[in-house]
């Protein structure tokens, strides 16, 4: 078995999704691990990805026309790299969630998507209808075409002596699709799907100026700031915040839920946290279904209280 | 400038799935369907290109079982001109489904294929993604708006970090986020309409689409149950828990 794992990146710093697939690889059990690094001047990728555990190889097609990673001309490489291949695997970030699919397709096989956990090689866990039901899937595939959810596998760990790192200037151009530009969030707060502390609002906050008392809690407790649905579409946060089936999944030591409902879709993204606090003032609201810690209050009045008695 | 749009016949968003005792799948018997709310989202979208002068047909397209006909008619009382189900009642994996998808494509020689951007029953979001690669075309997957003009489609995406926006050149593939619209309701009259509206069928097998998978649920099983929490009086309590009790902060 021969797995390859494609690298999610900015052409600076390897993505940390990456890392979980990485592990997935280790546990579907490869003799051979190779990490597939496609950018424009991301070298230093390519070094990152070196010092992966479990990486043989690293194979790394530097080259203006990957620039931006689009999916037509990465996928038709990937294809002509996997050859020999018994599994390729992807984060199941939107970036791989793009990919993977169009690579499966070219090769003719079916794709399991975001695997929650590994049986076998070929038997995989995975979350379906919201995560109200989780499938086992058998592939009998000759290549296994696989997206890793992150928040189920835990990265792996760097080590000191690196993998070989190979060139390969193979081009594939891509004629269909160009990058314009992106709008990216800043934020010096940790990462949503990786951070330990998330603290998400929903429509309990009423207005986008309220999430500044989650900001300042989420600042002291060194947490990530997340949202429900309801929030973003009522124009309080930006959607990248959104935790849920269709926004990001995460699985943080401790999930503060302040003024969300707790909607079927909304627990498909947190459900799997260790911890989860509900601060709602509606006792009836589903989220108190799984808290942990449930406390029945105006979050106005017990948020501030929270943040100044830390 | 011809549209296509799919969708997808799924349990209503609103109904929490249960597993069936034997573990074969998801008990849909005597349960609320609904079209997958990305799909309405890319019907919508569609009647936007048209009320705007840039569509000049829609047409509707489903893979699934003879009921599907439902939801077709929905989209049809939504502003799809006529609709177009390729039926089977196997439970057929994304690959087979972006096959038959392709077949249909290659019928109607769309200009703009708009589909969801996942289905709220598998969550696979995979389907558009692999028509695009069947079909050869450039794909834009998770919009957010989409502009098209002078033959080609530009399109916001939601991505992990933000918003990006790409251009296509047409023909291309475009998968629906949340974020791109609000979809209308039907009304009476348009419901009644739409009954009169053109859906033809299609099998598989005049498509020439084997929809054989290499995929085979081995079970489905409810998920692990969280145990019951707590009610904390107040914010004293609710920190002394998550300092000493949870050791999380």
């Amino acid at each position: 078995m021969s797995i390859l794992v494609i690298a999610e990146h900015d052409n600076a710093e390897l993505n940390g999704a990456t890392l979980s697939a990485l592990a997935a690889a280790k546990e579907i059990g490869a003799e051979h691990v190779s990490v597939l690094v496609a950018g424009d001047g991301c070298g230093s990728v390519a070094e990152q990805a070196a010092q992966c555990d479990g990486v043989d190889k690293v194979v790394v097609c530097d080259n203006a026309v990957y620039k931006h990673q689009l999916p037509e001309n990465i996928a038709d490489l990937v294809v002509q790299l996997s050859n020999g291949a018994s599994h390729v695997l992807v984060s199941a970030t939107t970036w791989g969630k793009s990919l993977m699919p169009r690579i499966a397709a070219l090769l003719d096989v079916d794709q399991v998507s975001e695997i929650i956990s590994v049986l076998d090689e070929q038997t995989f866990k995975r979350p379906i209808y919201a995560g109200n039901a989780i499938a086992t899937v058998k592939s009998s595939a000759a290549l296994k075409a696989i997206t890793v959810r992150a928040t189920s596998f835990d990265p792996v760990s760097l080590k000191e002596d690196k993998a070989v790192i190979e060139s390969n200037d193979l081009v594939v151009a891509n004629s269909g699709s160009q990058f314009l530009d992106e709008k990216l969030t800043t934020s010096d707060r940790p990462d949503l799907t990786t951070a330990e502390i998330v603290i998400s609002g929903g429509r309990g906050m009423q207005s986008g100026d309220n999430f500044k008392l989650l900001y300042d809690l989420a600042d002291k407790l060194g947490a990530a700031v997340g949202a429900s649905r309801a929030a973003v579409d009522a124009g309080f946060v930006s959607n990248d915040l959104q935790v849920g089936q269709t926004g990001k999944i995460v699985a943080p030591k401790l999930y503060v839920a302040v003024g969300i409902s707790g909607a079927i879709q909304h627990l498909a993204g947190m459900s799997d946290s260790k911890v989860i606090v509900a601060i709602n003032k509606d006792e009836e609201a589903p989220i108190f279904q799984v808290a942990d810690y449930g406390l029945v209050a105006d979050l106005f009045e017990a948020v501030p209280e929270f943040d100044s008695k830390l | 400038m011809k549209v296509l749009v799919t969708v997808k016949r799924v349990i209503d968003y609103n109904v929490k799935a249960r597993v069936k005792p034997d573990k074969s799948g998801v008990d849909l018997n005597n349960v609320k369907m609904s079209m997958n709310p990305f799909c309405e989202i890319a019907v919508e979208e569609a009647v936007r290109l048209k009320e705007k002068g840039i569509a000049s047909e829609i047409v509707v397209v489903s893979v699934g079982s003879k009921a599907s006909q439902e939801q077709l008619r929905t989209a049809m009382a939504l502003g799809a001109d006529r609709g177009i189900l390729v039926e089977s009642d196997d439970n057929l994996s994304a690959l087979p489904i972006a096959k038959l998808l392709k077949g249909v494509v290659e019928k109607e020689s769309p200009d703009l294929i708009l589909l969801g951007k996942q289905s709220i029953d598998s969550d696979n979001n995979q389907t558009g993604q692999m028509l695009a690669a069947l079909a050869g075309y450039p794909q834009a997957t998770f919009a957010s708006e989409i502009e098209i003009a002078d033959g080609k489609a530009k399109v916001t995406r939601e991505v992990d970090g933000g918003l990006q926006t790409v251009e296509l050149n047409l023909p291309a593939i475009v998968t629906t986020d949340l974020r791109l619209n609000e979809p209308r309701y039907a009304s009476l009259p348009n419901i009644m309409k739409a009954k009169k509206k053109l859906l033809d069928i299609m099998t598989p097998d005049e498509l020439g689409v084997d929809t054989g998978s290499t995929l085979e649920v081995v079970e489905v099983e409810a998920p692990a149950t969280r145990a019951a929490g707590i009610r904390v009086a107040d914010v004293d309590e609710l920190i002394d828990k998550l300092k000493n009790e949870a050791r999380v902060i």
